[in-house]
């Protein structure tokens, strides 16, 4: 029982050194020497002031990240079924959503949402009277209504990839097995089609996330537009620019850290 | 509801957007061609710099990095240009914009022409070095031609990133479609029908992008192997 330990722990020493070579003491003594600088010489006085905004940035941006990312991929799931099976009447349409959403901006999108869609909603009085309108008047559901559909459409094309993968054998044996469809498409097509999206899914995730500081430019006030008002109001350019990327930094390394447990847990063998 | 003249703005906007796509393209294959060599062939302390530039480029947001960039990249020629005794001089938002996004793009065609060289047969390069070429030649001749086919799909993909991704510097300031369609759309308050008309615009110049990309992938693997499933 000892000795695996101790053969895995030798193991483990053994890797730290290859990676501790060094040059790469010489570069972490260098990027030491420059965070010691950054902070020594740099103005940090205003954090004070705006530690408590800067968290409820973060909060608003990881909040908006997980939302859409699971509202998008629930609608990714059957944008990418009816493209491979689906009939016509939905395939097409659904082609047609992905290649127009992935072929425009998403800046575009979410102004197309928000002004353009915006400043139609006040003319139709049915709308005004409506119990939705005190939502319609603010900026988040813009926010998260374009966020979402454009991680479905990214996400729906990977779907499509991953469901047309699975080997048809197999979605022949479950039929042969007598299971109805429905319960093909949940036992069998659709987790196949989960682990083979999941390596993409990082990716996607990730870009999603570089996306969500664009919504500061509606007014949703997360952790990009709290360093947009920092540099408003104080003049300083830099620092908080400089702290905002060591955030994307530290959420996008979280991020890959936990997909990567996830990928770890989940069998991956594929037929 | 028809300003005369709003249309052949939005079509200065898409030129500017097209010319600024290029351009930074362009710098990014460059930048990638030279990070690829630089992380297969490059020396440990160079490999970890570029490993460390395609990380970062690529787990921070566009945004930040465009205004980071921008505003950093800017400030420094101008006190570059006074400490040597120069006027500071006006950079052109057209050429901060290219470079910028060029340094994003970069980041994400070396990571693509490095995986394509790895892609390449191994006996190809070393029966191009038996017969004594230089790396330059071997380069010109063996390494970039075949690395192409393997290349061209991520390349095609970041082309329209590229596009897609100059929409960002319209909150730098700069007029390309997308601060273009904002301007003629808050002006005449026709909010809707301007928005849609740059995503037509948009979504076409994505359409005819993938024409192209088709053709020139066709061209690429010609003499190619062609795979029968």
């Amino acid at each position: 029982m000892a000795e695996p330990a101790t053969a895995r722990l030798v193991d483990a020493g053994a890797r730290a050194s290859l990676w501790l070579q060094p040059h790469r003491i010489g570069l972490i003594a260098v990027g030491v020497v420059l965070v010691v600088c950054a902070a020594l010489f740099m103005r940090w006085d205003w954090l004070p002031n705006y530690y408590g905004l800067a968290l409820e940035g973060i909060w608003r941006t990881l909040w908006i990240l997980v939302v859409t990312c699971v509202l998008g991929f629930m609608l990714a799931v059957p944008i990418g079924l009816v493209q491979v099976t689906g009939p016509r009447w939905l395939s097409v349409p659904a082609y047609w959503f992905c290649t127009v959403i992935r072929g425009t901006p998403l800046l575009l999108q979410l102004w197309f949402l928000y002004y353009g869609l915006g400043s139609l909603f006040p003319q139709y009085p049915w709308i005004r009277e409506s119990f939705l309108w005190p939502y319609l008047r603010q900026a988040w559901p813009y926010a998260v209504l374009s966020l979402t559909l454009s991680y479905a459409a990214y996400e729906g094309e990977v779907m499509r990839g991953a469901f047309a993968g699975v080997a048809r054998g197999q979605l022949e044996a479950a039929r042969a097995f007598g299971m109805s469809r429905w319960k093909v498409f949940r036992r069998i097509w659709l987790p196949q089609a989960i682990y083979r999206a999941l390596p993409t899914l990082t990716g996607e995730t990730v870009l999603q996330l570089k996306a969500t500081p664009l919504v500061a430019t509606i007014t949703v006030v997360d952790i990009y537009a709290v360093a947009s008002r920092v540099r408003q109001s104080t003049f300083i350019v830099y620092e908080p620019l400089l702290l905002l990327a060591v955030v994307y930094l530290c959420i996008t390394g979280i991020l890959v850290f936990a997909f990567r447990k996830l990928e770890a847990r989940i069998p991956a063998r594929l037929g | 509801m028809s300003p005369p003249g709003w249309g052949g703005n939005l079509l200065r906007g898409l030129f500017n957007s097209v010319l600024i796509a290029a351009g930074a393209y362009s710098i990014g294959i460059m930048v990638g061609i030279a990070g690829a060599f630089g992380k297969l062939y490059g020396g440990p302390v160079l490999r970890d710099l570029l490993e460390l530039y395609t990380t970062i480029v690529r787990a921070v947001p566009e945004l930040v990095l465009i205004l980071l960039l921008y505003f950093a990249g800017t400030d420094l020629i101008n006190r570059l240009l006074e400490a040597f005794g120069y006027q500071r001089i006006d950079i052109n938002g057209l050429v901060a914009g290219i470079c910028v996004l060029g340094i994003v793009q970069g980041a994400y065609s070396t990571e693509v022409i490095r995986g394509a060289i790895l892609a390449i047969p191994q006996g190809q390069i070393e029966a191009a070095r038996a017969y004594g070429m230089s790396p330059g030649l071997l380069l010109r001749r063996i390494t970039l031609p075949a690395m192409l086919p393997f290349a061209i799909p991520g390349l095609a993909n970041l082309w329209l990133i590229a596009t897609k991704d100059t929409a960002l510097l319209a909150i730098v300031g700069f007029n390309e479609l997308t601060q273009e369609t904002r301007t003629a759309a808050s002006t005449t308050k026709a909010y809707f029908t301007f928005f849609l008309v740059a995503g037509a615009l948009y979504l076409l110049l994505t359409l005819f992008s993938n024409v192209i990309i088709a053709r020139v992938e066709k061209w690429a693997r010609r003499g190619m192997h062609v795979e029968s499933h």
